[in-house]
């Protein structure tokens, strides 16, 4: 614009090509590069410039401090909480590591433990196919993949195949946080599709019944639930069945995640246009085939983030159990600090779970991004 | 008008029927709530007639169409297709939806799907072919629309013409015995209408049993048999192309004619 209206500024330079024969020229380097990106993002206008240094100050207030505590002056062998005191003001993560195997096994027999660590390694492997489609052989990989539930159960349960009876209420700690929150994860995907696609049902009785459950499910708390679950389920089943503890939670925050993992998939059902029913409908396909070949895989790819989210509060609310009396990796920290030999060591103990709960969260939300990107094939 | 509706036998939809009438309409009426959109819409198609459907919008074209494969229902009326009568029982839903094939105005292409699983999906899981068997008819069909070298790109890294040719190679790999075009080239930009009106007019000349609705005047005095004229819900004036635009009879054609031609 500026050359049209006084073309003396730049003499010259208007004829250097001809009409539509000009070439693209390298961007200049004051809208790219590191500099560029410095002088934007953190030096761009005066408040920001304060905020970042304000940012930069307390980053160096907390940080140091704090790796300090976590591992430069931390204590990581004692047998008490003087031992620890001794060596060093920091963290007590000789606590930790005094009681690591009930964080992780709970009451688990300590000779048969070595079936907890059996199932871990078989549902690493089981997880395989399902997270990454490359992998060969995928079809067979998911057909273990689909027996894994009967097989964890067995191995860790036992009583049959000459595996010694473990009951249920001696899991604890870390295992029953990844049974409670694989099982939930697992199976509230599939329920919540259902429920999503029922709700959608253009049979009257389907659709209410959909609603009124998840409707249900998402107007009580998810703790009142368990209590029904412990106390009051006994009721519903014939008398003298014995109906396991954990099986009850099992279902129930199974039933809870349903609820809401449905209305997420709705939303991505939703943000389908109706052109991509009707184009299968075109096409002739079934409703089975036009909602698992062309609606689901579209509408589940947009309800990734909200899915995920659903995942992670699941597994975050594992911890509720401690409710009922099972001791998860939580209920387990809160009853350690009762020991005299280590008294008042609460911090390390919360700091120990929350970073186990981060690490384990931290890694759903990165693989979600990854199948994101991966899934993204418009322009 | 009236004389080629009267023609339409009533009596003989067997099997005998479909194969010179392969589309046939009788008294079809559709309302959407208390809007009554198609009034008393009567329609023999033969087979391979090539008829273009025109009119001004919200004149009911697009839902007649889309009556025929049951996009739409009808309330009341007859239609049939290809010897086999349109009601709700679904397994005659799905034997005509085998055999009409459809090109919508936003291509409606599979997004997560690549062009050439976008083209195979139907035939692998309607009509049960082989995976292999499906991508070399696929091929085949790309290749008669003119872009092969697209196959394994997915559809939003496409043009709009070159979406809309992939809709009409998916469609045409279903071995369809009809095409319905719902308005094919009203969402393209004008470079982009005369790739996708080629690939039509060389679908035509295959003999395809085609109707269409769409504004290109030209294409229907190129390839159609008959155009028709709708305004109001009902089917208005129809006749061979050039009657059709040198003579309309009926005042509501001429005015739509003279505003359609004017600009």
């Amino acid at each position: 614009m500026a050359t049209t209206h006084n073309p003396d500024m730049t003499p010259g330079l208007e004829n250097a090509y001809e009409p539509g024969e000009h070439p693209s020229w390298p961007a200049p380097s004051s809208v790219k590069g590191p500099i560029h990106w410095v002088r934007t993002n953190l030096f761009g206008s005066v408040t920001n410039t304060l905020l970042t240094l304000l940012t930069f100050y307390l980053i160096y207030k907390i940080v140091p401090p704090l790796i300090d505590w976590l591992f430069i002056d931390a204590a990581y062998t004692g047998e008490s909480r003087k031992d620890c005191e001794a060596q060093a003001a920091g963290a007590c993560w000789a606590f930790i590591g005094s009681r690591l195997q009930l964080f992780i096994y709970g009451f688990y027999p300590e000779p048969e433990r070595w079936r907890v660590n059996l199932s871990a390694i078989l549902l690493v492997v089981a997880l395989v196919p399902v997270l990454f489609d490359q992998v060969p052989q995928r079809g067979k990989w998911l057909i273990y993949t689909a027996c894994f539930p009967v097989i964890a159960g067995v191995l860790l349960v036992g009583g049959i195949f000459g595996l010694e009876h473990v009951a249920t209420d001696q899991f604890g700690g870390l295992m029953l946080n990844v049974i409670i929150g694989v099982t939930g994860i697992s199976f509230s995907l599939p329920i919540g599709i259902c429920l999503a696609l029922g709700r959608q049902s253009h049979l009257p009785i389907i659709r209410v019944l959909c609603v009124s459950f998840i409707e249900f499910i998402r107007g009580v708390p998810l703790i009142t639930l368990l209590f029904v679950a412990a106390v009051m389920l006994s009721y519903f089943v014939p008398p003298g069945t014995n109906f396991d503890l954990l099986v009850r939670m099992l279902i129930m925050v199974t039933l809870f995640a349903s609820g809401y993992m449905a209305e997420v998939i709705r939303g991505g059902l939703q943000a389908i246009p109706k052109g991509q029913y009707e184009a299968a409908d075109a096409m002739g396909l079934k409703y089975w085939q036009a909602m698992r070949l062309i609606i689901l895989p579209q509408a589940l790819k947009i309800s990734i983030p909200g899915i995920v989210n659903t995942f992670i509060a699941l597994y975050k609310d594992t911890t509720l159990v401690i409710v009922i009396g099972r001791l998860d990796i939580l209920g387990i920290g809160r009853s350690s600090l009762a020991d005299s030999a280590w008294n008042g060591l609460s911090t390390e103990v919360y700091v120990f779970v929350a970073i186990f709960f981060f690490v384990s969260c931290f890694l759903m939300s990165r693989y979600s991004l990854y199948l994101e990107k991966k899934l993204h094939t418009g322009h | 008008m009236a004389e080629m509706q009267t023609a339409a036998p009533t009596g003989t939809i067997g099997s005998s029927k479909g194969k010179e009438d392969i589309i046939l309409i009788r008294g079809m009426h559709k309302w959407y709530g208390d809007f009554h959109v198609l009034k008393n819409i009567n329609l023999t198609v033969k087979s391979k007639e090539r008829i273009v459907i025109c009119g001004p919008s919200g004149s009911g074209k697009s839902t007649m169409i889309r009556c025929i494969n049951r996009l739409e229902e009808h309330q009341q009326g007859d239609i049939y297709v290809d010897g086999i009568e349109l009601t709700n029982d679904l397994k005659n839903i799905d034997l005509i939806r085998r055999e009409v094939g459809m090109v919508f105005q936003h291509f409606n292409l599979f997004p997560h799907l690549t062009v050439l699983e976008n083209c195979t999906l139907g035939p692998i899981w309607v009509r049960q072919t082989p995976k292999k068997e499906a991508e070399a008819i696929a091929m085949q069909y790309l290749e008669r629309v003119k872009i092969p070298e697209q196959a394994n790109k997915f559809p939003g890294q496409l043009s709009g013409g070159q979406q809309q040719r992939v809709a009409i190679a998916r469609s045409l790999c279903m071995n369809p015995k009809i095409m319905l075009f719902d308005e094919p080239t009203s969402a393209l930009d004008p470079e982009m209408i005369k790739e996708v009106l080629d690939t039509m007019i060389e679908l035509a000349d295959t003999g395809m049993t085609m109707l269409c609705v769409t504004h290109e005047m030209g294409f229907a005095k190129t390839v159609a048999d008959r155009v028709i004229f709708m305004d109001g819900g009902e089917i208005i004036e129809q006749n061979e192309p050039n009657s059709f635009f040198d003579n309309p009879q009926h005042e509501r054609t001429q005015l739509f004619l003279s505003q359609i031609l004017a600009h």
